[in-house]
């Protein structure tokens, strides 16, 4: 569903991916792992035209994303993302965040995408909280929401940036299992993450990262246990 | 009429009408500039943002003349050039130009400040789902940006108001030129300034109450 080949970014002078080749195979969950500033944010970023790349393509469902005349509007509808920093809109409750992009960008009408809103926000747990504002939400509610947010565009495969990352330890878990659901209802989904955990135990496979590459990508099983790469097994040792 | 004839006579209760007339008049020219002038800034402010060639290089420069030169300058200078270009402009007309360029040159820092407080990555979730440049703009920024620098701009409008004395200078009988008027008429200086003080305070209160009314609103 996702083929990615001989992909390069630069940030200015910066060569941040470094001969990307990767495809992701629908209904998979594939972690993405490696040391911050690796560029693992940065490939997420490029599968759904928020960056631009310079070499190389993507190709989304037979769609190639950073062709000249590519919607990527649309293309986006089916690239769900859930981002570190949840960034839930402050202005509107739970619902409205919801809803916000079914109405607007799917044109349904108010009742449709409050119902869309609502069946989502049960997805993750937050049907108690309809009518509150992202304010009085814990961090980890706010990043389900967020990921309810997304999965109203009905996307065919959810991109997880670090979604964990910027939660306190005790609301890790929450989310986690949030993703855990999806990968068991059988989402395709691209998952960075810096939890160890969670790429052994869902994922089908995990690539790591190293220096704007991919050093080593395979099962849960070859990666944790007996990996071929030196590199792979030097960054395991230091976060267990 | 019979007896001696004064020059002067003192303040009589129909002067508060007058007054309160030209309080009117304040409260027309301002209201006008302000709307006007609110919306060109965002525009411009928005301009600024996006930080294109034009805007940096063209539209920086101009809006920072028309903050930096003290708006009586710009009165005086608008109302007696605009009729070579063929503008002939009343005093009204003249003052609504200016204070309405003013606002403008004011409220589109104040815009492009309400722009950057949403922040990229707000504004990269926006997009992740799905929403066009202009769905983003105003569906997501234009909403969180307003509440970010909604009290900055009830200063730009309250300024305004109160600026908006200025155009007394061309001859527009707002609430400062009337007290002046009056004040030539009855000799009785200090009570006319009160009374005018107490009308700007009576048209600037309610917008100071209603707008942190809304900001409370806003902010649960």
């Amino acid at each position: 569903m996702i083929k990615i080949t001989n992909l390069h970014k630069f940030f200015g002078e910066l060569h941040v991916l470094r001969g990307i080749d990767l495809e992701v195979e629908r209904g998979e969950v594939l972690s993405v792992i490696g040391a911050s500033g690796s560029g693992k944010s940065t490939l997420l970023y490029c599968i759904n035209g928020l960056e631009l790349i310079q070499q190389g393509e993507i190709v989304v469902d037979g769609t190639n994303v950073h062709a000249k005349d590519t919607d990527l509007n649309s293309l986006r509808q089916q690239l769900g993302m859930v981002f570190q920093q949840w960034n839930s809109f402050p202005h509107l409750t739970t619902m409205e965040n919801v809803a916000l992009a079914p109405r607007i960008v799917k044109k349904k009408s108010k009742t449709e995408a409050k119902e869309i809103a609502i069946k989502q926000l049960k997805h993750v747990g937050l049907e108690d909280k309809l009518n509150v504002y992202p304010s009085a939400l814990s961090g980890g509610q706010q990043q389900r929401l967020a990921i309810a947010r997304a999965l109203a565009m009905d996307p065919d495969c959810m991109l997880f940036d670090e979604a964990t990352s910027a939660l306190d330890p005790e609301l890790v878990g929450e989310v986690l299992d949030t993703m855990r659901l999806l990968a068991e209802e059988g989402m395709t989904m691209i998952c960075v993450t810096h939890e160890m955990g969670f790429a052994r135990d869902v994922s089908d496979r995990v690539a790591y990262f190293h220096d704007g590459a991919i050093e080593e990508i395979g099962p849960p099983s070859q990666i944790f246990g007996e990996s071929e790469s030196e590199q792979t097994r030097k960054f395991l040792a230091k976060v267990r | 009429m019979g007896g001696s004839v004064s020059v002067f006579s003192s303040f009589a209760p129909q002067d508060i009408m007058y007054l309160a007339e030209a309080a009117g008049r304040t409260l027309l020219i301002s209201i006008i500039s302000i709307s006007i002038g609110s919306l060109f800034g965002v525009i411009f402010g928005w301009m600024l943002y996006e930080g294109r060639l034009w805007g940096t290089f063209f539209l920086s420069p101009i809006l920072d003349l028309f903050r930096s030169v003290p708006l009586i300058i710009q009165l005086v200078l608008f109302y007696n050039f605009a009729p070579i270009v063929g503008l002939n402009l009343d005093a009204f007309e003249s003052g609504l130009v200016v204070l309405t360029l003013y606002t403008a040159s004011l409220v589109a820092s104040v815009a492009r400040g309400g722009i950057e407080a949403v922040g990229v990555p707000m504004r990269r979730a926006a997009r992740s789902l799905g929403l066009t440049y202009w769905q983003d703009l105003r569906c997501v920024v234009f909403p969180i940006g307003v509440r970010a620098v909604f009290p900055s701009w009830v200063g730009v409008a309250l300024g305004v108001l109160k600026d908006s004395a200025l155009v007394s200078v061309l001859g527009y009988v707002e609430l400062v030129k009337a007290s002046q008027i009056l004040m030539t008429r009855t000799q009785e200086p200090l009570l006319i300034i009160a009374i005018a003080g107490a009308f700007y305070f009576a048209l600037s209160y309610p917008i100071s109450r209603f707008s942190a009314k809304l900001e409370n609103r806003w902010s649960q």
